[in-house]
């Protein structure tokens, strides 16, 4: 169980002017046990009409596997500024990953998505792994990823 | 230095190599492997269009088709909410079986690339990248100084089994020890974004038909597209009218409309990528099974030149003797000894040297030739320079430098020098070094104490005739007994022994010793008596003194004794004692190697060249002369009467086919010819038989080897052949004495 606790900022795109209110939020990603290598995640957040808002966090080191997640990098081109401060290290089949931020209550109910990209080396990629809306009905709900994710629940 | 980088980078990552080559080697057949797995594709294939259509047909969640650069074809597809992956048959577009990588196969991949060991991994295994190749190409820059030049690279090589096994193998390799390591640092430089790894991004089209349904069949940007050409091709997601088709080939990349068959946009591969991709093909053979196969074959030499590269090292530093305690300073010395050394045996004679010269007290200063500072060496009276040779003539590890700096001199030292060379005369370039240094310093006006000397394959014998010539110099006795480190001797019993010669002067005997016995645990400890051929050296220690002399061997352990061929010299100890041996006495006794005097491993025929008791390994020749090669013998005696040693082997060999012709020349009866006349009579049959690859063997004397050396020179210079040439190819053999 791989927990990271990180009272992180958000990057600017993902504050909303005026919130003064945050909570802590847990975000627990557990892959299935797809016998392969690590897998690249990242999870992002767009907005109702799929237009990408901001990276919470990019599981994996080297920016040329990046391409792999293709709805995310089609959409901001690989930038690593969107990811900087944020990289952690990538899970590996079967594992979980777990972590926290502070998350402006803006955030929920109104409208944004959360999405998770996912790859593995050799395996066929998995862009929208997991679409989930950020409201507080679904939150605490686990939900099953389309290929690699076997659950994703926040918190 | 070079020597130094291959020394350390090879021993301090031998353990390391040893994994990264053998996991290398094992993945260098998979491509082969599954080139063969790979249901072929001819050139006049489906395109991707109609491939595409067929899997569609198949599978009609298909996500993704992918073709490996073995030519394997697999597409992933989604059904009941679970992931598939199947291989496919481009001719049917069915699936023929699932696909499940080989966790083995994943296992030994991240073995080799980082130990399993993740990032940490990743960089110990660079690190052992670059440790071999700077093995690879410093092993390279040695071998061609060892062989004397890059154009004699290719050479036979000499010297021990460890030593040859480390030449050949490393010759024979060398590409694929420089490739491996070069394009693996290339790949961990990628990896660790040091390098561009550049991808071909084409834009995502902002605008799409919004059309769906066409069928992969009908699009335009598919039709033309071999399979061969394939790399993937991801099908958008059902339902969404958004999403585009994306191809991926070898050209580059783009997106294709789902709805029009249009391509929306395109990229073609970078030359990054293109550079990176075809370093990657170098490396694993991904795409170019022959070349994966083949450079896994050169690999394979890495461990068996770590084997032999660490015996050789450890067989050098046992072969350093220490220096006598005592040594002064060099500006409170008087006599100063400067050692150029290659392999370290020549540090063991000065280190006799030192000791003697002690003895005699003379306060005695050792170093390096590489440094020589006259100006350090005020109180100094002679300078002493033992310098072996390296290559062809080139200087020892120990003396770089001392050449340059030498030619830099603007006065010679007041101190006088004398100069002795090491080497071996079976070289062509013998003592070359010493001789340039001679000349050197006697260009410079070097008053010199002794003329240049020299020391032929480290006999003990010359080296103390050249230390009572320096002590007579010096104006004193200098006996120099050097004891080169000695094998252990074993006790030999003579079985028997004919003697040949009192007629003429020159009494001459065959001697012949049983093998000795060694018990079990002396054999396991290595401390047995080796097995020796005709040819390699039998090293006696005579009662009285620690300086083996050595005698060519007449027979082979096969034969199951072991015969010498001894003349008495009027005032030789060894030989003295050896006349004086009773059927049942005993000697003390080791072998010696002497593996460059042997007839080559071939079917080419073989001139036997001998006088007197040269006789001996040629005769040991003969008598092993099992396959029934042919042999022509030219033997030089005084009389047959009184000394033809091996006279009724000789014509029994000569019956059973072991030799096919027998020469004698005779010089104290009849018509008095020595060997050598009788060459000059049979040129053109010799020269037509060189021609043809036969092998010159020379035992003897060294006038008469001298003597037979002119004549060969006479009888082959006009087919124009050359002596000099037929000894650097091996061809032409001299034991002499």
């Amino acid at each position: 169980m791989r927990s990271i606790l990180a009272t992180l900022a958000l990057t600017t795109a993902l504050v909303v002017p005026g919130a003064l209110a945050a909570k802590p939020v847990t975000l627990t990603t557990t892959l299935k046990n797809y016998r392969g290598p690590g897998a690249y995640l990242v999870l992002y957040v767009t907005d109702a009409n799929d237009a990408y808002k901001g990276t919470l966090w990019m599981a994996g080191g080297k920016s040329k596997y990046y391409k792999h997640l293709g709805n995310w990098f089609r959409a901001t081109g690989g930038d690593p500024a969107q990811i900087s401060g944020i990289t952690g290290a990538s899970v590996g089949a079967g594992r979980t990953l777990e972590l926290t931020f502070d998350l402006s209550d803006a955030l929920f109910d109104a409208g944004y998505r959360l999405h998770i990209d996912a790859a593995v080396e050799d395996f066929r990629d998995s862009p929208n792994d997991v679409v989930i809306p950020l409201t507080s009905a679904n939150g605490g709900k686990p939900v099953a990823g389309r290929r690699y994710v076997a659950s994703f629940t926040f918190q | 230095m070079t020597r130094a980088i291959h020394r350390y980078a090879g021993l301090s990552a031998a353990l390391l190599l040893l994994v990264l080559t053998l996991s290398g080697v094992a993945l260098s057949v998979v491509p082969a492997w599954e080139r063969l797995q790979a249901p072929a594709t001819d050139e006049g294939g489906p395109s991707v269009a109609a491939l595409a259509t067929r899997v569609a047909e198949n599978y009609p969640e298909v996500e993704q088709i992918r073709r490996a650069p073995s030519g394997l074809i697999t597409a992933y597809y989604f059904v009941d909410g679970a992931t598939g992956a199947v291989v496919i048959d481009p001719a049917t577009g069915r699936g023929i079986a699932d696909y499940d990588p080989s966790p083995a196969l994943r296992w030994l991949k991240d073995l080799h690339r980082s130990l399993l060991l993740g990032d940490g991994g990743r960089m110990a295994a660079a690190a052992g990248a670059l440790a071999m190749l700077a093995l690879s190409v410093s092993g390279l820059l040695l071998l061609a100084r060892r062989m004397g030049g890059w154009r004699r690279l290719f050479a036979p090589a000499r010297g021990t089994l460890s030593a040859r096994l480390h030449v050949e193998i490393g010759r024979l390799a060398m590409i694929g020890l420089i490739i491996a390591p070069a394009t693996a640092i290339w790949m961990a430089l990628g990896t660790f974004d040091i390098l561009p790894q550049e991808t071909a991004n084409p834009p995502f089209p902002g605008r799409v038909s919004g059309e769906m349904g066409m069928s992969p069949a009908a699009m335009p940007a598919l039709a033309d597209i071999p399979v061969s050409d394939l790399r993937s091709l991801t099908f958008p997601y059902a339902g969404d009218a958004t999403d585009v088709f994306t191809l991926t080939t070898d050209r580059g990349e783009g997106y294709i409309d789902r709805g029009t068959g249009l391509m929306l946009s395109w990229q073609d591969a970078g030359t990054w990528q293109k550079v990176n991709e075809f370093i990657y093909l170098l490396h694993t053979g991904q795409g170019a099974w022959a070349w994966g196969l083949i450079l896994g074959l050169m690999v394979l030499g890495g461990p068996v030149l770590a084997i032999t590269g660490a015996i050789l090292w450890w067989v050098g530093r046992r072969a350093r003797p220490a220096l006598p305690g005592g040594t002064v300073p060099a500006r409170r010395a008087d006599t100063v000894v400067l050692v150029g050394s290659e392999g370290g045996s020549t540090w063991g004679f000065a280190a006799t040297l030192t000791e003697g010269l002690m003895a005699h007290r003379h306060k005695v200063h050792v170093a390096p030739m590489s440094r020589f500072a006259p100006d350090s060496c005020r109180q100094a009276e002679q300078v002493i320079v033992l310098a072996a040779t390296y290559g062809d003539g080139e200087a020892p590890a120990s003396a770089r430098g001392f050449i340059d700096r030498l030619a830099a001199l603007k006065r010679p030292p007041a101190a006088k020098l004398a100069v002795l060379g090491f080497g071996d005369r079976q070289f062509p370039a013998y003592c070359a070094y010493a001789k340039q240094v001679a000349a050197l310093a006697r260009e410079k006006g070097w008053e010199m104490l002794l003329e240049l000397d020299t020391v032929d394959r480290q006999s003990p014998q010359d080296f103390a005739r050249w230390g009572r010539a320096l002590g007579e110099a010096l104006g004193h006795e200098l006996e120099l007994a050097h004891v080169p480190v000695q094998p252990r001797t074993h006790r030999l019993t003579l079985i028997s022994r004919r003697d040949y010669g009192q007629e003429a002067q020159a009494p001459t005997a065959i001697l012949r010793f049983a093998l000795p016995r060694t018990g079990l645990l002396d054999r396991l400890r290595g401390r047995g008596w080796r097995r020796f051929k005709a040819g390699d050296l039998l090293g006696i220690l005579p009662e009285g003194s620690a300086v083996a002399r050595f005698y060519s061997l007449a027979s082979s352990s096969r034969d199951g004794f072991v015969e010498i061929c001894v003349r008495k010299h009027p005032h030789g100890l060894c030989s003295g004692q050896l006349f004086e041996l009773g059927i049942g006495d005993e000697i003390e006794a080791f072998i010696r190697p002497n593996p460059e005097f042997r007839p080559a491993r071939n079917r080419k025929p073989v001139i036997l060249i001998g006088a007197g008791t040269g006789i001996g390994p040629l005769a040991g020749f003969a008598r092993a002369n099992r396959r029934r090669r042919p042999m022509h013998l030219y033997f030089g005696i005084r009389h047959p009467d009184s000394d033809f040693l091996y006279g009724r082997e000789i014509a029994d060999w000569q019956g059973q086919g072991r030799l096919s012709a027998v020469r004698l020349a005779t010089s104290r009866s009849g018509q008095a010819a020595y060997v050598q006349d009788l060459l000059r009579a049979d040129g053109a049959q010799l020269a037509g038989m060189i021609r043809n690859g036969a092998q010159i063997l020379v035992c003897g004397g060294r006038d008469m080897a001298a003597g037979v050396a002119q004549a060969l020179q006479e009888v082959l210079a006009p087919h124009g052949l050359e002596p000099a040439l037929l000894k650097a190819e091996g061809r032409y053999l001299e034991d002499v004495y």
